[in-house]
């Protein structure tokens, strides 16, 4: 990607609701073709943003640009066309259920680009296959597991070959396999094709295999942002305390997940 | 790990110290504040901060044990003193106790309780929120209808494939029930009706009142209150199934419109199956009025049938499809309201579900009484 600009600029980013205030005023850029992790615990106001960053929740106050377009006071049509440009995979994958995988992934193909019926299927296939679910085509979500969901979720997300890709809790409830393959799709996509990707999670799975950089929020308000190790080295209490948290919950939790982060699990105990 | 597997009551005992003059009250627990024992102090101290003013000061030197029903206690007793006005210290913990209460976290500095909402501020949220109902029903209604009209205008931006399949499902889960229990409605019309006209002579009449009244009134009104049953309550939750989903959500960030995609087939089919029912339910009202007045009447078949045409005219047919069409319109767009208007998890579906049903049925019966002022009043 040759442009300069950022991908995504949120600025001072203010979502309330009613008298609560989940967002108090968020910054963040991405530039394009990075690897950005948006982290922060439950209640920190982490899928707020992702909400906010989307247009999926109204803002009480600030701006964010996409792919170098305003977001705030874009007319319909505009809008829908900018995000042709964009995927977002959400958490459970949000597949329609009175469709079958192959057809979800075929949705915004068809809704949105003039192709013959053959080069859809074809280009079905291949979205499936990226993410192994090639064999699921022709079932339907309720057939489908939790992490099969995502899966097909995120083939959808990329139906359109998206510029920037949003994914909310990635990895979480997918098995140390599936969760590296994944990551490493990821990869290729910034890799090969510039995509921007932006994850939000609370996993520290997903972070440091592949994240060019995060954002950690914490009530509402960015607490830390810049590339991983660098956060993690300026020694911020809540930084720490949420990577200390996060390495014995994993270490606890698989033994494989913790290897695969080179981490060496505690095998001594719990 | 050493298990405990009985375990025997520890006693709590608290003892009021004389003070002196000036000094604060104080008071020694020696023993377990646990679940077993929290009560009884609670109850003796907070009858002691009724009767005194100043500082109560509770003493845990002697304190063995501690679990987080007793570190609870401790702060409800300090909530107490702050209503009423004595300040209660904690004194004397030691480490073990202390960290115990750290280990529960009950801290006095909690978020303060939301302060009571008064009769007439909770009637005018309750007013607003209604008002708000409205406003969001009437744009959504506005965006549902202009899209139908838009997508019957340009039909290739249709979704052919989605209101066959919409039609046949709200049609043929409503055809049985709708035809038998019209027929059932018409059965009894006409006996009620000829218990009454017998005495004149006039039983050819039951003709005449089952034709109409089935055509104007009760054939729409049935149909309607059933497929609301049936069909508006299968598109809330559908709907909300989706919302709750993130479907719709999806929908938004595809550039899809939700309009198009989801409510636009759901209206015009229902605009398709409910009219279509209704002349099913006419019909077959009119059949149970014929078989009693063949059966129970002894009237002569034909001339029934010749009475029931006579009696209808072109009037009696479009004002009852009209107002199907309008009901129709009410039911699909008060069930696509209330799905779409679900916030939070999966038990909210069954809630709105219910609340789309009995606003449609309201819906049908106020829009009714409207029509008969307006068509057999107002416009003779």
């Amino acid at each position: 990607m040759t442009d300069l600009s950022p991908a995504l600029e949120v600025r001072d980013l203010v979502v309330r609701y009613g008298e609560r205030t989940v967002l108090a005023g968020v910054d963040m850029s991405v530039p394009a073709g990075e690897i950005r992790v948006i982290l922060g615990g439950s209640g920190s106001g982490k899928s707020t943003l992702l909400k906010g960053i989307l247009g999926l929740t109204d803002l009480s106050g600030g701006e964010v640009n996409l792919l170098g377009q305003p977001m705030v006071g874009l007319p319909e049509s505009e809008r829908r066309r900018l995000m042709q440009r964009v995927g977002v995979l959400f958490q459970n994958g949000a597949l329609f259920g009175s469709l079958t995988v192959g057809e979800n992934v075929a949705l915004p193909l068809r809704e949105h680009r003039r192709l013959p019926e053959g080069a859809i299927r074809e280009l079905v296939r291949s979205k499936l296959a990226q993410v192994s679910m090639s064999h699921a085509e022709h079932l339907y979500p309720s057939e489908l597991s939790g992490g099969m969901k995502k899966r097909a979720g995120l083939a959808r997300a990329l139906a359109l070959d998206p510029e920037v890709l949003f994914c909310d809790e990635p990895s979480a409830g997918l098995d140390p396999q599936t969760s590296l393959n994944l990551d490493n799709l990821l990869l290729q996509l910034r890799d090969r094709l510039g995509v921007t990707v932006v994850i939000v999670t609370h996993e520290l799975a997903s972070i440091e295999g592949i994240a060019d950089s995060l954002i950690m929020i914490g009530a509402g308000r960015v607490i830390a942002e810049g590339p991983v190790a660098e956060v993690r080295r300026r020694g911020i209490p809540q930084v720490d305390d949420f990577f200390a948290r996060m390495v014995k919950a994993d270490a606890q939790a698989t033994v494989s997940a913790a290897a695969l982060l080179g981490l060496q699990p505690d095998r001594g105990g719990a | 790990m050493e298990a405990a597997i009985s375990r025997t009551p520890k006693p709590l005992t608290a003892t009021e110290v004389p003070a002196p003059p000036g000094q604060p009250q104080l008071w020694q627990l020696s023993g377990a504040l646990d679940a077993g024992t929290a009560a009884d102090l609670q109850r003796r101290l907070s009858r002691q901060l009724h009767k005194q003013a100043g500082t109560l000061q509770i003493d845990l030197r002697g304190l063995t044990d501690l679990d987080a029903a007793g570190a609870a206690t401790l702060v409800d007793l300090w909530r107490l003193g702050q209503a009423r006005g004595v300040d209660v210290q904690v004194a004397g913990a030691e480490s073990s106790i202390l960290e115990k209460l750290q280990q529960f976290q009950v801290s006095p500095s909690l978020a303060p309780e939301p302060p009571p909402v008064g009769t007439f501020e909770a009637l005018g949220d309750a007013a607003w929120a209604n008002a708000l109902a409205l406003r969001d029903f009437i744009v959504l209604a506005a965006d549902v209808t202009v899209g139908s009209v838009e997508a019957l205008l340009r039909p290739h931006r249709l979704r052919w494939g989605a209101l066959a399949q919409q039609a046949s499902l709200m049609g043929s889960q409503a055809l049985g029930i709708v035809g038998l229990i019209t027929f059932l409605i018409g059965l009894t019309l006409a006996f009620q009706s000829a218990y009454q006209l017998r005495q004149f002579g006039a039983a050819i009449y039951v003709a005449t009142l089952t034709a109409i009244s089935m055509v104007r009134e009760m054939g729409p009104l049935i149909t309607a209150i059933l497929v609301a049953g049936r069909s508006g309550s299968s598109i809330t939750s559908e709907v909300a199934t989706m919302k709750v989903g993130e479907e719709i959500d999806a929908l938004h960030v595809m550039g899809i419109p939700f309009v198009d995609f989801v409510a636009v087939p759901k209206l015009l089919a229902m605009l398709i199956t409910v009219p279509l029912l209704t002349v099913l339910a006419d019909v077959l009202g009119i059949l149970g009025g014929w078989i009693v007045g063949m059966v129970y009447l002894d009237l002569a078949p034909r001339p029934y049938l010749q009475k029931t045409v006579d009696a209808l005219v072109a009037k009696d047919l479009a004002t009852g499809l009209f107002k199907s069409a309008v009901f129709a319109w009410g039911i699909a767009l008060i069930g696509l309201y209330y799905g779409a208007g679900v916030r939070g998890g999966a038990q909210e579906v069954g809630r709105a579900t219910t609340a789309s049903v009995v606003s449609g049925i309201f819906f049908i019966i106020v829009a009714d009484s409207l029509f008969s002022i307006l068509f057999y009043v107002v416009l003779g």
